[in-house]
């Protein structure tokens, strides 16, 4: 893949022989043995091999689960109910599965923070990163298809609350959002039928997810890593394979995110979730609060932000439209960011202004998803309303605007230099351009 | 530059001071207590002992009016819950005064027999509409999920909340339904004077909207306890919870127990790692 050449050797006839015919082992070598990383990455950069576990993991306890679990009206309840109590370690599969999901997003969020802080959407990494954008949709329809499955009460709030959004589009032209509402819902209401296509849209997605996730990774290794210098890579030393270095480093970052996945699945599986959705599916009973998964709830914010007005802006018919125009251009708008920032500089290290926005940024997602648990009312609708402001703002303004006006700090002549520059007594540079000669 | 940044920040400070000031406003309705329980944090595990207790609370006095219907008698047998002794269910079952319906039979007739140990627990009535039929309109949930399916939440200042969540996290904080249930089966009371309760309807300051159509179930004396424990409302309110709790989450016994496992093994293995990372990486500084 991409710029590297692979110098692998065939061991074996048989392995001479297939590469000759599929280079395979010759791919993987090059891909993910021998392929150079920087050697300055941190802790951050194993995210995206956790992220593959992941999405393993996922798949996995997913099929095992689909063998066990009913997607009816009538059965798919009882059916979870079956597997916590009767399947064989059911509990353990369900709780892994549905803290799997949680974690899935806590780790891809971990990864997109990085990329916003190192500069990694901007060129040439654009595909890359509108790739990765397109992973984090399919995940949140995955997991939005997903968590109907139970078909609890919030399940089935939660869908209908969400498919109900479409019908904003009435107010464009009459009848369209009904109609695409009652398309989604194969009826005129939430109903088995709708569970039906969910459960199976939830088991195709993930594969198509996995499709993405391939291209996600042949872009990387096309482009190469980013890293905390946000400098290219310009010599030899400013690179070690990946294995046995960043592979090493990688299962560090792995086993100890798993520790926390553990935590989660074994002594709180609950703790995410929704103690309304141990009550079944029932049409006819609304709960208090309808709240979706905490993954999506600085989006949810986002959309409630818009009340009959924005800020003192009257919104009147359109209310419900700008709120969902609003919630899916801030998934949207993240595909962008490689164009709206202006600044040549990569890493927010080395940008002293941006670097507060950054941290700002993230105190507005943090801030967008605590309101979006909170009820919409009062002081919670006007704080929503500024914390979304702030959120367009970061895109719209702070991005080309910081990048003309800041003056960056001085970088390093190159990866290699910035590492050797760090306190204590370098060792001398022989050593250091060791893993080379090895 | 540097200025305005510091003006935005403190606006949103500001903002969110006032927010905090709110939620705590809202806290004047009822905190649910916690109780302490011996299957939680993350060593707890069921009370055997406590759990027979609370199954006993559970046949005298709840099953009047509430089903369990996703527990099966076996369930009463298997390591993990009340362990009764296999006789001793097959009996109960045999005189279980709600009984199954079966059938059809050869003569196409649908028939009620006993239950056998496989089937599940049955209340007293066969269908939602029976039951509001003869409880003044009020539906008795069946109490399988009861424990998973309520929670308390604690109110807290915006700033103060990621602490208590971070809290509850690792002590393995899971017993918001138990100390609901615990807290309505104790919280009846007489309504205060500019309270109107509805007629037929009872005032109980843990349930939303503090008037609920079940009367009060318990009362000192009501269940005759076998081992010496205390027949008092406190003691079978716990001993009932620890049962309902177990009986929404049979497996937490053996979870907790393959959870440490799972961890300690997690642990040392990462440890294990990070060592040879730290050798792999020696010579290169980086
Ligand atoms: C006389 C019949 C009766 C008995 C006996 C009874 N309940 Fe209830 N219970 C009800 C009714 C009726 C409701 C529904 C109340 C409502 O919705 O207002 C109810 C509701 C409940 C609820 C749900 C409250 C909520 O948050 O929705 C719980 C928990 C409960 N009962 C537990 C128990 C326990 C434990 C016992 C035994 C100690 C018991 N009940 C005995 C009739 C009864
Ligand atoms: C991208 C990967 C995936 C994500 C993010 C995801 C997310 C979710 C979520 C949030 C739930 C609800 C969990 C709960 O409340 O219990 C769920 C349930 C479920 N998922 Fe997935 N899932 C993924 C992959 C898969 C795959 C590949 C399959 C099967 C082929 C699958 C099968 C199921 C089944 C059967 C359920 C219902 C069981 C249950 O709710 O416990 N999932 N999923």
């Amino acid at each position: 893949m991409g710029g590297h050449t692979s110098n692998y050797v065939p061991t074996s006839r048989w392995g001479k022989w297939l590469d000759e015919r599929l280079p395979i082992a010759r791919l993987m070598q090059s891909s993910f043995v021998d392929y150079p990383t920087p050697r300055n990455l941190n802790y951050l950069w194993t995210f995206g091999g956790i992220l593959t576990v992941c999405l393993l993991a996922q798949i996995v306890t997913g099929v095992v689960l689909a063998m066990h679990y009913q997607p009816s009206d009538a059965g798919a309840f009882n059916s979870i109910e079956h597997i916590r109590r009767d399947v064989n370690y059911g509990w353990m599969l369900r709780n892994l599965h549905s803290v799997g999901a949680s974690m899935f997003f806590l780790a891809v969020y971990i990864h997109i923070f990085r990329g916003f802080y190192y500069g990694s959407y901007k060129a040439p990494r654009e595909v890359l990163w509108i790739l990765g954008v397109i992973i984090m949709l399919l995940m949140m329809a995955t997991a939005f298809m997903g968590y109907t499955l139970p078909w609890g009460q919030m399940s089935f709030w939660g869908v209908t609350v969400i498919t109900n959004l479409f019908s904003a589009l009435d107010t464009i032209y009459p009848g369209l959002g009904t109609a695409i509402v009652e398309w989604l819902w194969g009826g005129y209401a939430v109903s088995g039928v709708t569970l039906n296509r969910f459960f199976a849209l939830h088991y195709l997605l993930p594969f198509v997810l996995t499709g993405v996730v391939g291209l996600h990774i042949w872009a990387l290794h096309v482009v190469g890593q980013n890293n905390p210098t946000g400098l290219d890579i310009k010599q030899p030393s400013d690179t070690v394979p990946m294995h046995p270095y960043a592979t090493a480093k990688d299962s560090v970052g792995l086993f100890a995110f798993l520790i926390l996945f553990a935590w989660f699945a074994f002594f709180v599986p609950d703790y995410l979730g929704h103690a309304d959705n141990y009550v079944e599916a029932n049409p006819l009973v609304t709960p208090p609060h309808i709240v979706p998964e905490w993954y999506f709830l600085p989006f949810y914010a986002i959309l409630r932000a818009f009340t009959s007005s924005f800020l003192g802006i009257p919104l009147g018919q359109y209310a419900k439209l700008c709120g969902v125009v609003a919630m899916f251009s801030a998934v949207i708008l993240i595909a962008f960011a490689p164009w709206l920032d202006t600044s040549r500089v990569r890493s927010a290290k080395y940008r002293p202004i941006f670097k507060w926005f950054f941290w700002f940024f993230l105190f507005t997602c943090v801030a967008l998803g605590y309101l979006g648990s909170k009820p919409a009312e009062g002081i919670y609708v006007i704080a929503s309303q500024i914390f979304t402001l702030c959120y367009f703002l970061f895109f719209l303004a702070v991005m080309p605007i910081v990048g003309l006006i800041e003056t960056p700090s001085r970088l390093p002549r190159s990866i290699t230099d910035d590492v050797l520059s760090k306190g204590g007594t370098g060792l001398p540079t022989g050593a250091t351009a060791a893993p080379e000669s090895r | 530059m540097k200025k305005h940044l510091s003006l935005t920040l403190l606006s949103m400070v500001a903002a969110t001071v006032a927010m905090g000031s709110l939620s705590a406003e809202e806290a004047g309705h009822q905190e649910i207590e916690r109780q302490k329980w011996s299957f939680s944090g993350f060593t707890g595990q069921f009370d055997k002992a406590q759990l027979q207790r609370g199954f006993q609370v559970y046949k005298e006095v709840c099953a009047a009016c509430h089903g369990l219907k996703r527990v099966a008698f076996r369930n009463l047998v298997q390591p993990g819950g009340p362990e009764f002794p296999e006789d001793a269910v097959k009996e109960l079952a045999a005189t279980w005064p709600n009984q199954i319906t079966d059938g059809p039979n050869d003569e196409g007739k649908m028939f009620e027999r006993p239950p056998l140990l496989s089937d599940p627990i049955r209340g007293p009535y066969h269908n939602d509409n029976e039951a509001r039929a003869s409880q003044n309109g009020a539906l008795p949930p069946d109490l399988s999920l009861i424990a998973r399916a309520r929670d308390s939440h604690r109110e807290a200042s915006w700033y103060i909340h990621p602490f208590l969540m971070l809290g509850d996290i690792l002590n393995a904080y899971q017993e918001g339904g138990a100390n609901y249930i615990y807290a309505l089966l104790t919280e009846y009371s007489d309504a205060p004077a500019d309270y109107k309760l509805t007629d037929g309807k009872y005032y109980n300051k843990a349930f939303p909207g503090h008037q609920i159509a079940m009367p009060p179930p318990l009362s000192d004396g009501v269940v005759a306890y076998q081992d010496g424990t205390p027949s008092t409302v406190d003691h079978y309110s716990h001993d009932v919870v620890a049962f309902l709790s177990w009986a929404a989450d049979p497996s937490l016994d053996q979870r907790k127990r393959i959870g440490w496992q799972v961890i300690l093994y997690l642990i040392v293995t990462t440890g294990l790692l990070y060592l040879g990372k730290k050798r792999i990486w020696k010579n290169i500084k980086h």
